[in-house]
């Protein structure tokens, strides 16, 4: 400890060591740490009426978790937002790894910063009227019903809405810059030569990707997954506005939780929430061998 | 014949049409229905072209009280993830103990996990130790968590790239820390702070999860429009994304004619 504070006191001297100790000790303590603690508190404690706060009945228990596994419908969505999540990420590796590729590797130069900026221009707009978008679209008197209905594809208006369909596709649609984006990184750092070589040589065009850009692109498509998971997984506002009622989704189970106070409940299931990224995240991690430090890219 | 090369261009350009046409089509069908005299929000039938939900939005007294309190809000995330991810990056930068990578880890697990957790725990937090309860405050507070980490990678990524020996040739020199700090390293790193404000304003501008779970009964823009969203649906919301629009591409073109300046000077 002493150590640390002498580096910094030859590093940064002592008045700017003494301000960058207390903005990260005060960001690391107040923000992060404790918060985190304090919630996890809650989550141990049954939800009691004021008058039994701290009394005998205030004991740490499991029962808040314990009611996840016991629920059936709180469970049934738990594993919903799981497999719903997981094919979000999947289809937005699929969709996010061909335009990654030829902005990276394939594009002219003078192309790649206008086509940057259609895909990052979309982002500026507030992600709650990007969703609302899609219901304009898939609703029943959206834009594809209304479509359908006039070329004669369909008789009445196809509810989109039921299911999981809608928001899987708007939540895609949402968070596409956030796959793009590490993919890109990835691959631009690839030797061209590599590529041309590998052609040179006769490989064919599926080889050359599955020998050359993925091994090379894992970190970055580690990253991409590894945030697009998280977001959908925790997306509050896809469900909310897409979503029909029998397709609640994890976020919405805490959010009536919270709104009918009981932070107890809702907050165990949030952290069980965090603890599923955190899985997810040491999967990827292992499954593409990189590590956390490339989120510096 | 065709040669191999050409169906190859050809898919290409089907699919970056295909590609962007799906990323741009949404937000075209959202603003013709802002232009749409039909009552509820819909392309189709069109009963005419009006103004009428931008003067409906204009004259929204809360939507200007809720654009108001994003602004409030994300001029203080500014002013305080960027100092703080300026600050952890040059501790992880700079300094080397074995605790850094745990350090490490801990500083980007704000981003790491979902924004309703960072929103529940710093309502709590707030709430349980100072007694002050979900509002303004911990609405900056919960935001700043995880866009202090944002702001320090940016940092970091360029902080990494500093040529050591030009801060060390002016020790060498005589001059003191805070000189070496304000003639070397901070402007060496200014590009990388305008851009981590820049993000961090616009990662608080949008952000809806963790603000919804720490603000209370106050509102931002994004809560505003998620409640207007879900229950009185009106196209003046449409409105209001075309707004959002119209100040985007008015950014996207400032920000052009800046770099392209830039380059000619």
């Amino acid at each position: 400890m002493t150590g640390i504070i002498k580096q910094a006191f030859a590093s940064f001297g002592k008045t700017g060591a003494g301000i960058i100790f207390l903005l990260v000790g005060g960001w690391v303590i107040f923000m992060i740490i404790s918060p985190q603690l304090i919630a996890l508190d809650y989550s141990f404690r049954p939800l009691l009426p004021l008058r039994d706060i701290g009394g005998p009945k205030d004991a740490y228990t499991l029962k808040n978790y314990i009611t996840l596994m016991t629920n059936t419908l709180h469970r049934a969505v738990f594993f919903k937002t799981i497999w719903s999540s997981l094919l979000v990420t999947f289809l937005a590796l699929c969709l996010c790894y061909p335009i990654s590729y030829y902005l990276a590797k394939a594009a002219r130069r003078s192309h790649v910063s206008l086509l940057m900026m259609c895909i990052i221009v979309p982002y500026w707009i507030n992600e709650l009227l990007r969703i609302f978008a899609w219901q304009l679209i898939l609703s029943d008197a959206g834009i594809l019903n209304q479509m359908l209905l006039w070329l004669q594809v369909i008789n009445e208006p196809v509810n989109f809405r039921a299911g999981d369909t809608a928001v899987i596709m708007g939540m895609v649609y949402a968070y596409i810059l956030f796959m793009v984006f590490p993919l890109y990184n990835a691959m631009e750092s690839l030797d061209k030569n590599q590529i041309d070589g590998a052609r040179d040589l006769g490989a064919s065009w599926l080889r050359i990707h599955w020998k050359i850009v993925i091994p090379h692109a894992k970190p970055g498509m580690a990253v991409g997954c590894i945030m697009t998971f998280m977001l959908a997984a925790g997306s509050v506002a896809a469900p909310q506005l897409l979503g029909s009622p029998s397709s609640f989704w994890f976020t919405q189970i805490i959010y009536t939780n919270y709104e009918t106070a009981n932070w107890n409940l809702g907050t165990a299931y949030a952290e069980v929430l965090a603890l599923l990224c955190l899985v997810f995240m040491f999967l990827m991690l292992k499954l593409f061998k990189v590590g956390l430090k490339e989120f510096v890219k | 014949m065709i040669s191999s090369s050409r169906i190859l261009g050809v898919m290409t350009g089907l699919y970056l049409l295909g590609f962007f046409t799906y990323l741009f089509l949404p937000l075209v069908f959202m603003s013709v229905v802002a232009f749409n005299q039909s009552d509820i929000p819909q392309a189709v039938p069109w009963n005419g072209f009006t103004f009428d939900w931008f003067v409906a939005l204009f004259h929204d007294d809360r939507m200007w009280q809720a654009f108001g309190n994003s602004l409030i809000v994300a001029v203080s995330v500014v002013l305080i993830s960027v100092p703080v991810g300026l600050s952890a990056a040059m501790v992880l930068t700079r300094l080397h103990c074995k605790a850094k990578n745990l350090l490490y880890a801990l500083m980007v697990s704000p981003i790491l996990v979902p924004g309703i957790v960072l929103g529940i725990s710093t309502f709590l937090f707030w709430d349980s130790w100072f007694r002050i309860s979900g509002g303004i405050w911990t609405a900056i507070m919960g935001q700043s968590t995880f866009i202090s980490a944002y702001c320090m990678l940016l940092i970091m990524a360029r902080a990494q790239r500093l040529d050591r020996t030009q801060e060390d040739a002016a020790f060498d020199l005589g001059a003191g820390h805070n000189r070496v700090f304000f003639k070397i390293t901070l402007p060496f790193l200014k590009p990388a702070i305008i851009s981590s404000a820049g993000l961090a304003f616009m990662q608080s501008f949008e952000n809806y999860n963790t603000t919804l779970f720490a603000i209370g009964i106050q509102q931002t823009l994004p809560i505003y429009i998620g409640t207007q969203l879900r229950v009185f649906i009106s196209p003046a919301m449409n409105a209001l994304g075309v707004a959002f629009i119209l100040v985007t591409i008015f950014g996207a073109v400032m920000y052009e004619i800046l770099k392209r300046k830039e380059r000619y000077r």
